[in-house]
Order: structure tokens, then C-alpha cells, then sequence
């Protein structure tokens, strides 16, 4: 039989590599400003639903909501395993909260239609919220299974786990259709193929070819207006599709999603400013990294009942 | 649905008929967001044979404890705990409500703001009540402000829900301050009748097991912490050394827990636990501003990096720049011939 397997995926800025100047005024993130890369606990995710289709067949299928440059995460998953994937990207669905992305989500999902099991990371590194998980089940009125640690039994509708809970762990059973988090100790994600690699380097998407052949407008000096550029985009992605390298893209009418409901305006949250951090410091007391220096700053430590 | 002078709620998560602690923490600064709006606080209180906890609730705060007291309700399991929580919240109208940031709340309070469409701030470190001006210009009197830091450092983000009811935040254990009970103290409590439905009850629970904390690092007076700098799961012996010799408690970067240094439940920072310790050491660790937001507090900072520039500095009461593996051999040297 083997079980379908939706994996939503995110691409997110490296946050150990952030500066300053990622951030806009408006306090929204300067995503181009920082590397991006596969959320790491959406590789687990991933994983897990390859696992699951390598012992008992299915599909996975590998969706992303962001900008066109996130079918970078895309080709990775066909890289690692995935059968299909699909980018959900649209400008209206910019600055969506948690909240306006699951909606976003479950449309997405809702389109897709049959499902047995979806996947996601824990949560992501640039939020690290841990709530569109949650809510994209909430949305598809699904149960939802939340720090997975481990498939325990999948047997016909019937699915167990183990999942991670205050101070330790406990097993749960629970039937088909389910949303799971999956955790970054579940498992180690495979690394991409070789073959898969060579196979998949030349997907693409056409907001992607649009953007290239955009830039390459512009660098040969000519002009790069929407309508200079649809019909040479378009030619491409003929091609591309020919070749079966396109890679699906869904925007809010593909998916039937409520203009109201996604972008800013589906977002309850704002953010009302973002503030530097000004350190107060100054009354730093620097001690000299010597035997002396150790034994002063004890001494002190001990005159101020700080150590006893 | 939910009015602008409704009353403040929180969550209380309880295990074994014994209120987690950040529930109380929460009940705290509940409270004291609920005087500064002149509403009252509700406590929402789910579980099996816990009518018994609601005098607690109230020493800590509570005006009103709304009790869903049912077999099915035990032990925390997703629908069932949202069905009852969402109905008390449709039913109350709260303008708030507070959640642990624990893996109950985390994946509690996700599912009823979902459920409620409204907004939902995770991890906050601080939350206060103030005005906001939509770019619109719309004026907003008196929302709550969730504070937390945000992407990876050095940035305080305010997040504001203007025009949803009710406003929701989870809040992680340590970082708000428990308030002594004041067992004098009068409330309502108010029973919660228990509908649940067939679909609620698909997942089953087949085995639990909870281990009691073995890292105790919010009762720690001392805590010695390791970042990324310490280099290695071997070399965390050092900072266990200095621990033991001063008494006191292991604590650690997110980047040395996540480099596999050292294992997640001596985390300290936005994540992690909150400390306040009288001493708190901070052994090649950056100090990013998470780590900063649950370690500030401490009495006395000493920090030891290579980086003079290191943000932990600006935030120490005293700084070592050198090699920890040289200074904590010092420093340990020093203590046992004090």
C-alpha cells in the first residue's frame, strides 16, 4: 500500500552568521543580506518520510513557502530523496506570521489533497517558534504528534511514536492522517546523492528563470522590464519543461488561499520595533589571566560573600 | 469575540496534581499585568482529581480558577486540552493569555491560536502593557508588548497584536519572578464542564516516563557555563572541575549544547533556563544576546574568553581575557588555597 508523505520545508538565514545589517528599519528580516539554508530540523523531517517510504512505499513530496530562491531547499530534497516537490511562493504571502503561513500551508496541502502522514522540523532556527506545525494541523483539523523522537509501528492507519515531553518521553498511538514535528536527534538526514545530484542540478522553477534572465538583461546593458523578460523566461521554462526539469510553482489563486488571510494582513502579530541591544557594560573590573590575578578576583569574591 | 477589558488567563500546566513552577512564575506576572489594566486574573486548570490546586492558584494570584476536572484529562494530550482551554477562552474573553514555554504550551497554545485566529509570540522575555500606532496611524491603547529577543542576536524585538482577541505569549520557566504565596488571599473557583468529542480521544497514550531533573540550575547559587569556545565534549571537564570545587551547578551555551558538548538540560539562555545565580561564570561563551537574556540577572558575572571584544564583557563584573584552559586551572588553584 505505502503511505504519502508531505514534508513542509523551510529555508532559512543562517543565524549563526547574522549581523546587524540583515535587519531592515521596518524590523522584517534582509533575508538576501545572509546565506540561506535548509532548516536544519526540516533535514530530520525529511529524513523520516524517506524512511518511512523505503520500508513500506509512498511518495514524498517536499513543499516550501517562501521566495524563488528558496527552490534551492527544493533541489536539495530531490537531492536527498524526495519525489516531488513544490514551491509555494507568492509576494502577497511576504511578512505572514505564523499563523498566515500555516493557512498558506494547508492550502497547499489541501490541494495536494490525499495525505497520510505530514512532516516538519521541530521548528526553525530563524523564529525558533516551533507553532506552524502545530497550526497547519489545526487548520486541517488533523491530529498532531509534536517533538518526535522516534517511529515506533506503522501498521496499516495505525502510527506510534515516541516523542519528547517535560523530563522525558512517552509513547503514543494514533491513527492516519497525522501532522508530526519531528526532533534533530531523531535521526541523522542522508546526504545528498551523487547521482540524484547530477539528475536534479538543472531544476528549476520560473520565478527562478525569470530572475536570471532578468539579471542577464541588465548586465548585457539591455532593458529588463517585465515585458522584456516574460516572453524569454517563458520560452525557457518551455524547455525545461520539456526536459521535465520544472520544478512546480503555486501561488494564492493555484491554491484557492484567501487574500485576507495571508502576507500581513492574515498576520494578527506585528512587530511594533526591534531594538539593538546597547550594552550597559563599563564597570568591567578586568583581571589579569596570571596566578595573581586568579587569586585577587577569589579573594574579592570571597570579601563580598559572593563564594564562600 | 474576546473584549478589550477582559481579564488577564493563564495556562496552569500540572503534573500529578503538583502546578509547574513556570505556571506560578506566570501567575505572578499575570497578576501584575491584570492590576495594571484594572481586570482581573483567571487561571485555567485542566487535569484529573486537582480541584485540590486551586487554593494554590489563588495564593498566587488568581481571582477566578476555572477548573476542567476529568478522567480524560490526566495526563496533557493535544485535543482534548484545546477543546476545554478554547471553550473557557470563548466562554471568558480573556485579552490575554499566558503559557509555559514548555513542550505542553509549545504545542498547547500553537493549536488554539490556530483554532481562535489570533496571534501568538513564543518565548518572550518580557511582556508589558503599552500603547502602539499602526503605520495607519490607528492608536491601540494598552496592548500587551512581547518582548523577545529575535534572529540569532543582538536584536530586542516588540511584538504587538492590535487587532485580535485574545493576545497569547509562552513564557519559558525562570524568566519571570515567583512571588511569595499570600495564602489570605480569596478567589471564585468556577467548575468547567467537560464536553469532549469522539475525535479528541484518537490518540492514545501508551507509556509515559519522566525522570527527575538531575541539573538544577535555577536553585543553583554558582553556576559555571561553557560555550562554544571550551572546543570539546572532553574539554567540559574543566568547567565541571570548577563547578565542583565551588559548589555549584554546570551551565552551557545553546552553541555548546548544540555542538554535542554537553547535554540540553544545562542550557541557559532564551531557550534554555533562566538564572540567577549570586555567581555565574561564563567560560568561552560570546554572549549572544539569548544567552545574555537568561543569565543577566545574575549577581556577580566573571567572564573568561580570548576575544576581548566578546559581547559577554560588556555585561561581566569582571573579565578574564585568556585561555580557559589555562585561567580555570588558576582559578580552581586559587579557591582550594584561598
Amino acid at each position: 500500500m505505502g503511505y504519502d508523505c508531505i514534508v513542509l520545508v523551510k529555508q532559512v538565514p543562517d543565524t549563526k552568521n547574522i549581523t546587524g545589517q540583515a535587519m531592515r528599519e521596518d524590523g522584517t528580516v534582509n533575508r538576501a543580506a545572509l546565506p540561506a539554508i535548509f532548516n536544519p530540523e526540516d533535514l530530520n523531517a525529511l529524513e523520516l518520510a524517506l524512511q518511512i517510504r523505503d520500508a513500506h512505499g509512498g511518495t514524498v513530496k517536499v513543499i516550501t513557502m517562501g521566495p524563488p530562491s528558496a527552490c534551492e531547499v527544493l533541489r536539495e530534497a530531490l537531492y536527498r530523496g524526495a519525489d516531488d516537490v513544490i514551491l509555494l511562493t507568492d509576494r502577497r504571502f511576504a511578512a505572514s506570521d505564523t499563523l498566515a503561513t500555516s493557512y498558506a500551508l494547508s492550502c497547499a496541502v489541501r490541494k495536494i489533497g490525499r495525505f497520510d502522514i505530514i512532516l516538519c522540523g521541530r521548528q526553525a532556527i530563524d523564529g525558533d517558534t516551533a507553532q506552524v506545525g502545530p497550526q497547519t494541523a489545526e487548520k486541517l483539523g488533523v491530529d498532531q504528534i509534536t517533538y518526535v523522537e522516534r517511529l515506533l509501528r506503522l501498521d496499516g492507519d495505525i502510527i506510534e511514536v515516541e516523542r519528547g515531553i517535560d523530563g522525558g518521553v512517552e509513547r503514543l498511538r494514533c491513527r492516519l492522517p497525522v501532522l508530526l514535528t519531528v526532533c534533530g536527534t531523531a535521526n541523522l538526514p542522508r546526504p545528498p546523492s551523487a547521482k540524484r545530484l547530477l539528475a536534479y542540478r538543472f531544476h528549476t522553477c520560473l520565478p527562478e528563470i525569470e530572475n536570471r534572465v532578468s539579471q542577464e538583461l541588465a548586465a548585457q546593458g539591455r532593458s529588463a522590464r517585465r515585458e522584456d523578460v516574460a516572453p524569454i523566461a517563458q520560452a525557457r521554462a518551455a524547455e525545461v519543461q520539456r526536459l521535465g526539469r520544472l520544478i512546480t510553482v503555486w501561488d494564492a489563486e493555484a491554491v484557492a488561499a484567501d487574500p485576507a488571510l495571508v502576507g500581513g494582513n492574515g498576520s494578527p502579530t506585528k512587530v511594533k520595533n526591534i531594538e539593538s541591544v546597547v550594552l550597559a557594560g563599563s564597570d568591567l573590573v578586568l583581571v589579569e589571566p596570571t596566578e595573581e590575578g586568579c587569586r585577587k578576583l577569589i579573594r574579592e569574591l570571597i570579601h563580598e560573600h559572593i563564594l564562600g | 469575540m474576546a473584549s478589550a477589558d477582559g481579564p488577564v488567563a493563564v495556562f496552569v500546566e500540572q503534573d500529578g496534581g503538583k502546578a509547574a513552577e513556570v505556571s506560578l512564575e506566570l501567575l505572578c506576572k499575570g497578576r501584575e499585568l491584570a492590576d495594571r489594566l484594572g481586570v482581573k486574573l483567571h487561571a485555567i486548570l485542566l487535569g484529573s482529581g486537582i480541584s485540590g490546586l486551586a487554593d494554590e492558584l489563588i495564593a498566587y494570584g488568581a481571582d477566578d480558577v476555572h477548573v476542567a476536572d476529568h478522567p480524560e484529562l490526566r495526563y496533557y494530550r493535544t485535543r482534548p486540552y484545546a477543546r476545554v482551554v478554547a471553550e473557557v477562552i470563548r466562554r471568558t474573553s480573556p485579552q490575554i493569555v499566558l503559557y509555559g514555554a514548555t513542550h505542553v504550551g509549545r504545542d498547547l497554545a500553537p493549536r488554539i491560536a490556530s483554532e481562535l485566529r489570533t496571534g501568538l509570540t513564543a518565548d518572550c522575555t518580557d511582556l508589558r502593557v503599552g500603547d502602539h500606532t499602526a503605520p495607519d496611524g490607528t492608536v491601540f491603547k494598552d496592548l500587551l508588548y512581547q518582548i523577545r529577543p529575535a534572529f540569532g542576536g543582538n536584536i530586542i524585538a516588540t511584538i504587538v497584536c492590535p487587532g485580535h482577541r485574545p493576545q497569547m505569549a509562552t513564557v519559558r520557566e525562570g524568566v519571570m519572578r515567583l512571588g511569595e504565596p499570600d495564602r489570605a488571599r480569596r478567589g471564585r473557583v468556577v467548575p468547567v464542564d467537560v464536553a469532549l468529542k469522539q475525535e479528541d480521544l484518537l490518540v492514545e497514550i501508551l507509556r509515559r516516563e519522566r525522570k527527575e531533573k538531575t541539573v538544577n540550575l535555577k536553585g543553583a547559587r554558582v553556576i559555571v557555563a561553557g560555550g562554544a569556545g571550551v572546543g570539546s565534549a572532553e574539554n567540559f571537564r574543566l568547567i565541571f572541575q570548577l563547578a565542583e570545587v565551588l559548589g555549584g551547578e554546570v551551565g552551557a551555551s545553546r552553541s555548546a549544547v548544540d555542538r554535542g558538548f554537553i547535554s540540553k538540560e544545562h542550557q541557559v539562555g532564551q531557550t534554555g533556563t533562566t538564572v540567577r545565580p549570586k555567581l555565574y561564570i561564563a567560560c568561552g561563551i560570546s554572549g549572544a544576546v539569548q544567552h545574555r537574556a537568561g543569565m543577566q540577572e545574575s549577581a556577580k558575572i566573571v567572564a573568561i574568553n580570548t576575544d576581548p571584544d566578546a559581547p559577554i564583557f560588556s555585561i561581566a563584573h569582571y573579565g578574564i581575557v585568556g585561555d580557559l584552559n589555562e585561567v580555570i586551572p588558576m582559578l580552581i588553584r586559587a579557591y582550594k588555597s584561598k
